[in-house]
């Protein structure tokens, strides 16, 4: 019976090729626009590390002048440098780093390369074990070396490559800003997405490449990036005591449990550091894991949603359109259906009859729409925005666009075909 | 003309008539709001700086380590070199330029230590000829004069003061509405107030700030060397851009080579590449439009098709009984009027809802009342093309046609 569906179906096609391919075509152009927008707010809206992002948490603190305080108000985005290193020695979460990103000169001992700037993430101990950051060879460095401002690094795989030419290059020296540093890790290809520990780096960029002790890059004074905001004038705002916040302090705490005796222990220290003077205001700490501080920072951009809205709403337009066009072209049929109708047919078979037909558009529309989403999406891929060559149909959002072209299909036949079985045969065949 | 025949015919196709009604009205509402949208991305790109944009050349270096002590003579031997180059007209160093992204703001405000300064704006340093080279009109007061600098050292370690400031209109405007800014004392920097010396026209900042705040900028005398603001400007005349940002690794490299420049830009391309973002999305916006304009038009094309077809008999018999070919044209111009029309109500309506929704979700501005007329001649157009070719082709049926039987 189906393949006698499909044969009618064909045969109805050919009797109106433009009006087939318009309707095929306008679903194919809908599902493609939708999808193309969707899976590049899919790939910038994911969880940036799976599994792990509900145990890391962003530490804020308000350690700012009484001056300004209003009750309910955020605390800053950053820590000053003493909180940072005050909680990160206090070690009462599982893990803790402190971090800022920075940028060095690094000078090539390979003959024929120049000195270039690379840019670099200055932190503690913690830091690559808390992020899953893959080591290719060695590994990180120890509290010792943070506590003793050792000369060591750890480099990405990229740069190990342009330095030496392999990635063999544990146990080396590179020099950065005219200081030798002992490389004891090599890090393999590694890409969060975005690189949610520090939102003022390029969040969707390809990464850093130098890690460095934050201790020993306070020691050689390394250049920092990333944003800063003082409220006192300070000599140096980069030293221990200067009132300025520019440091990204993280956490990773097992339990929910844990995280609640965390944030007890920041209010707690608040206090110590109110009675001790060096607070001004009453505690206000925040401790978000990693989605509550996406979604705090409004990390995916308000383009990308507004797209896929605008391509939704594309889609509906197409959708109804062709839903329009299928009943007009169903209803006209009304005199062949009245005929089968008084062979013996069914309401039932009639209307499977048309879905089937419905049905066959949709398909034709949604696999058109699943080569229209590659290509968009080959667009995307080469525009110049930073997440471009993020923008991949993976399997999930191949399955999704599969689905969405059979639910877009079977609710543009669903309609007319349920119109076009209320025929009733006497009235058709009595009239001609 | 003959309204009552063409709404009864349009009630015995209720389901597909308010089916095309509401795909009108959907294409309505969208392309209101896009049309909007693009106009917003439009307006934010052509955004005026406030400074020559076309002859402006943009310089980024830096050195390898960290403690110079020469930095500022050395800064000066620098801009003095450029200068010197064919075709520049001025030189400066700055800590930013507009529209580059990253931004060095503080609080601006008429009274010391306020617990709610009025005004954030975007701070600018840098050599004594910033003003000079980024092209800047001084409408009223002066520029800096020599003495008035001090080192960016002696700022951030508080050990000396500066005693002016130059603002912007906007900031000028918002502190003191209605009266002259020159000679008025503004807390910025430090316990002591700076004294405004200058109003400058317009300064854009150097990233996206909201709506109202993007005209508050100024100027405070400070040296910037290299190593803090790692940012020369150069004031080219405009055809010799090109031959200058060729000659400014050797001249640099002559006064000392051990410095890596990164980046020589003219400011057009900053421009570029700075509002990127806006003109992707207003051509995706443009594009979806006309997608829907196109999509609606073969949908009314179809459908008055099907119509023409089915009509055919009837049609026949109308012109048997003496319709001119006209009348049956304007029939299905008739139809089509009150289906665009029914769609454009619902879709006006549609629009404002859509518009209310992005204003909460999205930062959007409000539609203005303009766009819902355009909106609705754009469809009422767009339908009258669309019914054209099917209603000619139902005039061209003869009336012979009656008396056959289908």
């Amino acid at each position: 019976m189906f393949t006698y569906y499909l044969d009618l179906a064909r045969r109805s096609f050919k009797r109106n090729v433009a009006l087939t391919v318009l309707m095929v075509l306008a679903i194919a152009f809908g599902v493609g626009a939708s999808m193309t927008t969707l899976t590049v707010l899919h790939v910038l809206a994911a969880d940036p590390i799976p599994g792990k992002s509900q145990h890391l948490y962003y530490v804020q603190l308000d350690p700012e002048k009484a001056n300004g305080y209003l009750p309910g108000k955020e605390p800053a985005d950053q820590s000053t440098r003493a909180d940072a290193e005050a909680l990160v020695r206090a070690g009462r979460a599982d893990r803790q780093a402190m971090m800022t990103g920075g940028r060095a000169a690094v000078e090539p001992e390979r003959a024929g390369l120049a000195p270039f700037f690379i840019s670099g993430r200055w932190t503690s101990a913690d830091f690559f074990a808390m992020f899953n950051a893959p080591f290719l060879a060695g590994r990180g460095w120890t509290a010792a070396d943070d506590a003793g401002n050792a000369r060591v690094t750890v480099v990405s795989q990229l740069l190990a490559e342009k330095l030496f030419g392999t990635t063999d290059v544990v146990g080396r020296s590179v020099r950065v800003e005219g200081t030798p540093l002992r490389i004891v890790g090599v890090l393999a290809r590694w890409r969060l997405t975005p690189w949610f520990y520090d939102l003022s780096s390029d969040r969707y960029g390809k990464g850093e490449e130098l890690f460095v002790p934050f201790s020993t890059s306070r020691e050689l004074k390394l250049t920092r990036n990333g944003n800063m905001n003082c409220w006192d004038a300070s000599p140096d705002p980069e030293a221990l005591g200067a009132t300025c916040e520019w440091i990204q302090l993280w956490v990773e705490l097992g339990s929910t449990a844990k995280a609640d005796a965390y944030r007890e222990f920041l209010v707690r220290y608040s206090e110590q550091e109110k009675a001790a003077g060096r607070y001004q205001r009453p505690p206000n700490v925040r401790l978000r894991s990693v989605p509550e501080w996406l979604a705090y920072k409004e990390v995916v951009p308000n383009d990308a949603r507004l797209q896929t809205w605008i391509a939704l709403g594309f889609l509906l337009v197409c959708l109804i359109n062709t839903v329009g066009l299928l009943l007009t072209k169903f209803l006209r049929r009304s005199m062949e259906i009245g005929v089968r109708r008084a062979l013996g047919a069914s309401k039932r078979s009639i209307f499977v009859q048309l879905l089937v037909e419905a049905g066959m558009i949709g398909l034709a529309g949604g696999c058109l729409g699943l080569g229209l989403a590659w290509l968009g999406l080959w667009t995307v891929r080469h525009q110049p925005t930073s997440y471009a060559d993020l923008a991949t149909l993976d399997l999930p959002m191949l399955a999704a666009t599969f689905a969405l072209a059979v639910v877009t299909s079977l609710l543009a036949g669903l309609l007319p075909a349920w119109r076009g079985c209320q025929v009733t045969p006497a009235l058709q065949l009595k009239s001609h | 003309m003959h309204f009552m025949p063409i709404l009864s015919s349009l009630r015995r196709h209720r389901t597909a008539a308010a089916l095309i009604a509401i795909e009108i009205a959907l294409t309505c509402a969208i392309v209101c709001n896009a049309i909007f949208l693009v106009g917003d991305r439009l307006a934010r790109m052509d955004q005026p700086s406030g400074i020559v944009e076309d002859e402006l050349v943009r310089v980024r270096l830096a050195g390898i380590g960290k403690d110079r002590t020469d930095a500022s003579a050395l800064t000066n031997q620098d801009l003095n070199a450029l200068r010197a180059i064919p075709g520049v007209k001025s030189t400066a160093s700055a800590d930013q330029v507009p529209f580059a992204n990253s931004s060095w703001n503080s609080d601006v405000s008429t009274i010391p230590d306020d617990p709610a300064p009025p005004v954030n704006g975007a701070m600018y340093v840098g050599s004594a000829d910033l003003l000079e080279t980024l092209g800047v009109t001084l409408t009223a007061g002066r520029d800096f004069t020599p003495d008035e600098y001090i080192e960016f050292d002696a700022m951030q370690t508080s050990t000396a003061h500066m005693p002016s400031v130059i603002i912007t209109r906007g900031i000028a405007e918002r502190l003191f509405p209605g009266k002259s800014p020159l000679g008025q004392p503004v807390y910025i920097w430090g316990k002591e107030p700076q004294i405004v010396v200058g109003v400058i026209d317009r300064l854009a900042r150097p990233n996206n700030v909201k709506p109202g705040a993007q005209d508050y900028a100024f100027v405070l005398p400070v040296f910037v060397p290299y190593t803090i603001g790692g940012t020369y400007l150069l004031r080219v005349a405009p055809d010799r851009r090109a031959e200058v940002i060729a000659a400014i690794d050797a001249t640099l490299n002559k006064v000392d080579p051990s410095r890596i420049i990164s980046d020589r830009t003219t400011f057009t391309e900053i421009r570029k590449e700075f509002f990127r973002q806006d003109r992707s999305m207003a051509g995706l916006l443009v594009g979806v439009c006309a997608a829907l304009l196109v999509v609606t038009a073969l949908g009314v094309i179809g459908l008055a098709s099907f119509w023409v077809q089915q009509r055919t008999r009837q049609i026949g018999t109308r012109r048997a009984l003496g319709a001119t070919r006209r009348d049956i044209v304007r029939y299905f111009q008739t139809e089509n009027f009150i289906l665009a029309t029914i769609g454009i109500i619902i879709g006006m309506a549609l629009a404002y809802a859509i518009n209310l929704w992005l204003m909460d979700k999205y930062q959007v501005g409000r539609l203005p009342a303009v766009f819902l007329p355009f909106g609705a001649l754009l469809l009422w157009g767009l339908g009258q093309i669309a019914v054209l070719g099917p209603a000619l082709r139902a005039a061209s049926i003869p009336p012979a046609i009656a008396t056959r039987s289908v």
